[in-house]
């Protein structure tokens, strides 16, 4: 076994530059990673946005987003270390380590990087940095988060309601939601909205289980489904629902069907997520008026 | 020891039970049962007044007109959301129960529960199918999940009784050992379906975790057809499950053809079962705990332990259910968190302070 992993350790640290250096010091270094496994779909979004698609040799079983990545059987959950191996990769991108993960890469002399789930916006801005300098894109990472920074700006700075509107974000048919706290949250808070979830975090987990009569009492304005992918939730099926019909979100035709990726990634599509989001929140207002 | 002493088994008080003191426990049960259900339906996560829910009940009554001030969405919150997750509660509660006190009869065994012959792996294997594989059902009438549910689960205990007949006996042991075969079979292929499928995850998770939380009027209909077959199929054996317990080979000189009992009996659990964990998912504990506690208060003749179970079953989901959606109202706990962690202590104490054996 020991004399197996020599020649590789050599090969990986030849491959990284020299031993025991990140990623970050590789580009600085002036080599660019070329064979780039992502793990992560958002991961894989961001290496696309920052121009680092051509890098990628391989990307995990979700990582449906954009349509040219190289998808592959990879699984995220359970990541077979000789399977990622397999790619040859001199840079793996992962989001979250459900076991050995991290210390089998550095066994095999992989250089690896974590970008956990982002608890606000700031870690998205820092993590397309990261991604950036690690791939030899700084500059262009340097412009995504400038442009999705005033788009931000601009669709937040928006025209607010008169009167702020509440809104029930669901994740799944158990009416499991997203609290303000959560990344999500925060970005509905960016319009103003308010969240019905936030009075049910008794635990603080941010992902409370509501209880249907108190979705009904509380009226949401708006609804947004972030599980029409996953549980096939429709504004017809909620509407079906018994005794939702006295909702006003429903009464009124603003439940949202919205792309349970896009509503559960923290990359670049956020923009294109406020954007619509805002944009159901001015025609309520049209219709309201 | 004469058959009519061995069948009484009950070691305080040996011997047929007074039809009095067997009218006053039914009674008592009932009690608890409208108890349980009256405050289920007064409390919950939104306040509708006491007043205002006794009288807008009471204006559904023929003959009473009543205005209970409650607003149309209130109204909608009672009568299409807490009652019938009241309803169903106790349906669900009521059969789980039920097949429980039939298995542990029919198998003489006090650690025979609702999911012994591989109906849980069965139910879940299907309704990981379904979430994985299953066509977008949200235009159908029907959810998929529910009948996969139900299929699945007859699907693992009919698989667990072909495998245990094949196998040559048809003792009790042999048919307990096939349904463990058969649900470790289902369970890793079910595990192995979801780490193919790894996005259903989620939806596996929430439906095995107990869905009455989505509780509504068509899942009671689903269900209650089922509840009523196989109550009164295990009503009707009841006296049969007694005889069942002085062994097979003496309750066949007794005239009864003990397979043919299991098989009648079993299939009635199965059936009760199934429909259960369609509509609420896996709900433990309620099988094992409300039958043995029921045994430690009445005895363990199951003339009057089936009937009871079936009224205590339903009193103790109702209240298990009350407290997972108001302890930490808005927010819902998992009912199968909530049986568990309310029925072991509760068990424990029957257990403590009863002078009786199980």
């Amino acid at each position: 076994m020991r004399k197996a992993l020599v020649p590789l350790l050599l090969l990986a640290l030849a491959a990284a530059g020299c031993g025991g250096k990140t990623p970050g010091d590789t580009a600085e270094s002036g080599r660019q990673p070329r064979r780039i496994v992502s793990l992560s779909p958002t991961a894989t979004e961001l290496l696309f946005a920052v121009g680092a698609g051509g890098q990628v040799v391989a990307v995990d079983s979700n990582s449906n987003h954009p349509a040219d990545a190289p998808r592959t059987d990879l699984s995220a959950y359970q990541p077979n270390l000789e399977a990622i191996a397999g790619y040859k990769p001199d840079l793996v991108v992962y989001s979250d380590d459900p076991g050995e993960l991290k210390a089998g890469l550095e066994k095999l002399g992989i250089p690896a990087l974590q970008q956990p789930a982002a608890k606000r916006l700031d870690d998205t801005y820092a993590q397309i940095d990261q991604l950036g300098k690690a791939t030899g894109h700084p500059a262009e990472a340097g412009r995504l988060t400038e442009t999705m920074r005033a788009e931000i700006q601009k669709i937040a700075g928006g025209p607010r309601p008169e009167r702020p509107l509440a809104y029930y974000h669901e994740l799944d048919k158990n009416l499991y939601s997203a609290t303000s706290k959560t990344f999500i949250g925060q970005l509905y808070a960016q319009l103003g909205l308010e969240n019905i979830a936030d009075a049910a975090d008794k635990d603080g987990s941010g992902y409370p289980q509501l209880s249907a009569e108190y979705v009904v009492k509380a009226d949401p304005d708006l609804i947004f489904l972030a599980d029409t992918k996953c549980c096939g939730q429709t504004a017809r099926t909620v509407a079906a629902r018994d005794g939702w019909d006295q909702v006003r979100a429903v009464k009124a035709g603003a439940v949202v069907e919205l792309d349970d990726d896009v509503a559960s990634r923290w990359g670049p599509r956020i923009v294109d997520f406020l954007r619509l989001i805002s944009a159901k929140v001015q025609a309520m207002e049209t219709v309201g008026s | 020891m004469t058959v009519t002493e061995r069948l009484g088994r009950a070691p305080v008080a040996p011997g047929p039970r007074p039809a009095r003191l067997r009218a006053g426990l039914l009674l008592a049960a009932c009690a608890c049962l409208a108890g349980a259900a009256l405050l289920a339906v007064l409390v919950g996560p939104v306040r509708l007044g006491t007043a205002g829910v006794l009288a807008e009940l009471a204006g559904r009554l023929p003959l009473v007109d009543v205005d209970s001030g409650l607003s149309e969405r209130d109204a909608a919150i009672l009568w299409q959301l807490r009652l019938p997750r009241v309803v169903l509660g106790g349906l669900v509660g009521a059969m789980l129960a039920l097949a429980g006190a039939a298995y542990q009869g029919v198998f003489r065994n006090p650690l025979a529960d609702p999911y012994l012959l591989g109906a849980a792996a069965g139910a879940g294997l299907a309704a990981t199918l379904a979430i994985a594989y299953g066509p977008d059902t949200s235009s159908w009438p029907v959810d998929l999940l529910p009948v996969a549910a139900f299929a699945g689960a007859v699907a693992g205990v009919v698989a667990a009784y072909a495998l245990g007949r094949s196998g040559g006996g048809r003792t009790a042991t042999t048919l307990i050992l096939s349904g463990v075969a058969v649900a470790s079979f289902l369970t890793a292929v079910q595990t192995y379906v979801q780490q193919r499928q790894d996005e259903t995850l989620r939806e596996v998770y929430g439906w095995i975790l107990g869905r009455l939380t989505t509780a509504g009027w068509s899942e009671v209909v689903l269900v209650v057809p089922y509840a009523l077959l196989s109550a009164a199929v295990i009503l009707l054996h009841r006296r049969l499950i007694d005889v069942l317990a002085v062994g097979d080979d003496e309750a066949s000189s007794l005239g009864v053809r003990a397979a043919r009992v299991r098989l009648v009996v079993v299939a009635a659990a199965t059936l009760a079962t199934a429909a259960a964990v369609a509509v609420s998912g896996l709900i433990g504990f309620v099988g094992i705990i409300v039958p043995h506690t029921v045994r430690l208060v009445a005895g363990s003749s199951y003339r009057l332990l089936v009937p009871l179970c079936l009224i205590a079953g339903a009193a103790f989901l109702i209240l298990a259910d009350l407290v997972a959606r108001t302890v930490m109202a808005p927010a819902e706990l998992p009912i199968g968190v909530v049986t568990a962690f309310f029925g072991a202590p509760f068990f424990a104490l029957v257990l403590r302070t009863s002078r009786r054996s199980l």
